[in-house]
C-alpha cells in the first residue's frame, strides 16, 4: 500500500476518530463525509469523534491461509468487533490462545504493528483487540 | 427494460489453463456462442465484455477492443464496453447489454476494502469465515451442513464435461480437509480458474429468426451494499443479493417457486446457504438444513448449481455470471444430457462482487 495512502489515515488507525452525524447522531468509523443515513442533510455537519477501543466480538475466524505479510502471524484470529458505541470495525485479536475466543467476548484496542513495506520500507501502525 | 433473448452461448473447458492466454480464451467462447446462433459478424450490434484485473493481472486494459479486435471484428467497428464488478463483472454485462454478444474473461481478487479489511489480515476466505460463524451461531447452522453445499456441488460437477473438477468428494474429505479459515476448510473454498463464457443476445421480436429454442431473459436485477462486511446490517444475510432478487422477480412477475433451476454464487460453501435463504428458496436461516435434506439436490425442490457451481465448475472470477448464465440456458433448452433437470420453464442466475458489495440476478424462461 502506498505511503500517502496509509498515511492519511493515521488518525483513524492510531487513535480510532470516527465520526458522529450532527443531524441524527449515529457514529461511523472511519469517519465519513456523507452520513449513509441521512444523505444530504448531513453534508458538512459530520463531526470528528474519538472512540473507547472497548467492546466486543460479534464474530471471528482463525486464519491459517493467510497472504505472505501476515505468514509469521499464522493462525491468527481475525474479528468483527462493536466497540461500546456501537460502531463495528475488522481487526485481529491478539494475546489470547485462538481456542478461547467466544462470540461476545470483551475486547480492548491496543496499539500494534500491522505491516510494512518491504524490508526497508515504512511500518505500518494500528489498532488490534486484545481480551479485556 | 426491453425485451431480450438469449440465441447463442458458448463456454470454454474451465480449469488451469497453462496454455492459453486472455485473448484466446475469450475468443474461443465468442465464437462458440456465435456458431450456435448461427449469426455473423454482420448481424453484432455491440460487445459487452466483462472482465475483473486484465490490468491488474496481464497489464492489460482497453479489453474490450482488444477481443472485438481478436475475434476478427475490427472491420465492424462496433461499439464495445468493458463492464467491472468484481465476481459479477459478466452478470453485470448481461444486465447492460440490450443487444449484443457479451463476452466475459477470467481472473482473481481486490474486490474487499482494501484499507479497513485487508491492511488488518482479512483474507478473502476469512470474510467468508465470519459470515459462517455467525451464521452458525444465530440460525444453528452445522458445519456437516456447509459440507453438504460442496459433496452436492462435486456430484453436479462430475456430470460436466466442461468443469474443472468432474469428481466426486464425501463429507470426510470436506471435514478433514487443511483448514483455510475456521469453520472453512479447503473444500469450503471455490478454486480459481481459467475459463470464459459467452452469450449472444437478440431482440426477442427477432430471436425466431435465428434459432427455434430462444430462452428469454424475463428479468434482471441488481444492487450494491457497503463494501466492508462489518458495516452491513447483518452479517448472516447479503442485502445486495435479497434486493437484486426482489428486483429481478418483481420485473418478470415470477415467484421463487417458479423457479426449478438456479446457478448461485458458491464462492464458498457458506455462500450458497445464505443465497438460497436471500433468494427466497428457503425461509432466512434454513439454508444449510434445506441443503442437509437435499432439497437443493439434482432433480429436488430446486436444483441448485446443476453445473457443479463455482466449487466443482470452477470460479473464472469476472466471467462467472456469462458462465452461470450458459448453464441456464442450455437447462432451459434441455440439452444437458444426465444432470438435465426435467421439466424447468425458468431459471435463475445469481452472482456476487466480492464479499456482497455487489449482487446480480437473473431470470430467464424458455421462449416457447
Amino acid at each position: 500500500m502506498a505511503i500517502p495512502r496509509f498515511w492519511r489515515e493515521i488518525p483513524s488507525r492510531y487513535n480510532l476518530v470516527g465520526s458522529k452525524c450532527g443531524n441524527c447522531g449515529a457514529l461511523d468509523f472511519p469517519p465519513r463525509i456523507v452520513c449513509p443515513r441521512c444523505g444530504r442533510k448531513s453534508v458538512g455537519r459530520m463531526e470528528r469523534m474519538k472512540l473507547s477501543g472497548r467492546g466486543k466480538v460479534v464474530t471471528f475466524t482463525i486464519v491459517h491461509d493467510a497472504p505472505k505479510a501476515f505468514d509469521m502471524l499464522k493462525p491468527y484470529v481475525l474479528a468483527i468487533v462493536e466497540t461500546d458505541e456501537g460502531v463495528r470495525m475488522t481487526s485481529t485479536i491478539i494475546d489470547v490462545d485462538p481456542a478461547e475466543v467466544k462470540i461476545g467476548m470483551p475486547v480492548e484496542s491496543a496499539f500494534r504493528k500491522l505491516g510494512e513495506e518491504g524490508e526497508a520500507g515504512i511500518i505500518h501502525y494500528g489498532y488490534k483487540f486484545r481480551p479485556a | 427494460m426491453r425485451s431480450v433473448s438469449v440465441i447463442g452461448v458458448g463456454e470454454t473447458q474451465f480449469g488451469e489453463l497453462w496454455d492459453k492466454s486472455f485473448r484466446e480464451l475469450g475468443i474461443e467462447a465468442g465464437l462458440r456462442a456465435i456458431q450456435d446462433a448461427k449469426i455473423a459478424a454482420e448481424n453484432l450490434d455491440a460487445i459487452y465484455v466483462g472482465n475483473m484485473s486484465a490490468g491488474k493481472f496481464i497489464d492489460q486494459e482497453h479489453v474490450a477492443s482488444l477481443v472485438a479486435d481478436y475475434s476478427g471484428l475490427a472491420d465492424q467497428h462496433l461499439p464495445t464496453i468493458r463492464v467491472e464488478g468484481g465476481g459479477a463483472c459478466g452478470a453485470i454485462a448481461i444486465h447492460q447489454a440490450d443487444v449484443g454478444d457479451v463476452e466475459a474473461n477470467e481472473i482473481l481478487s481486490s474486490t474487499t476494502d482494501q484499507e479497513w479489511e485487508s491492511v488488518f489480515g482479512a483474507t478473502f476466505a476469512g470474510l467468508y469465515a465470519m459470515m459462517a460463524r455467525r451464521h452458525m451461531f444465530e440460525h444453528g447452522t452445522t458445519r456437516e451442513q456447509l459440507a453438504a453445499v460442496a459433496v452436492k456441488n462435486h456430484k453436479h460437477g462430475a456430470l460436466n464435461p466442461n468443469a474443472q473438477f468432474q469428481k466426486e468428494i464425501t463429507m470426510d474429505m470436506v471435514l478433514g480437509a487443511p483448514r483455510v479459515a475456521e469453520p472453512l476448510g479447503l473444500f469450503d473454498c471455490a478454486p480459481l480458474s481459467d475459463g470464459a463464457g459467452a452469450l449472444v443476445l437478440c431482440a426477442s421480436d427477432r430471436a425466431r429468426k435465428f434459432t427455434d429454442t430462444p430462452i428469454d431473459l424475463i428479468g434482471t436485477g441488481h444492487a450494491s451494499d457497503f463494501i466492508a462486511v462489518h458495516d452491513r446490517r447483518d452479517l448472516t444475510t447479503i442485502d445486495a443479493t435479497v434486493i437484486a432478487g426482489k428486483r429481478a422477480f418483481h420485473a418478470a412477475r415470477k415467484t421463487p417457486n417458479d423457479v426449478k433451476v438456479a446457478e448461485v454464487h458458491d464462492n464458498f460453501t457458506i455462500s450458497e446457504v445464505m443465497a438460497i435463504e436471500d433468494l427466497r428458496f428457503v425461509p432466512k436461516g434454513k439454508g444449510g438444513f434445506a441443503t442437509e435434506d437435499g432439497e437443493t439436490a439434482l432433480n429436488a425442490r430446486v436444483s441448485v448449481n446443476t453445473s457443479g457451481g463455482l466449487k466443482a465448475r470452477g470460479y473464472p472470477v469476472g466471467a462467472t455470471g456469462v458462465a452461470q448464465a450458459v448453464e441456464i440456458v442450455r437447462q432451459l433448452r434441455g440439452e444437458v444430457g444426465k444432470r438435465q433437470v426435467s421439466g424447468a420453464e425458468v431459471g435463475l442466475t445469481h452472482t456476487l462482487g466480492g464479499t456482497g458489495g455487489t449482487a446480480v440476478v437473473h431470470l430467464f424462461a424458455r421462449g416457447d
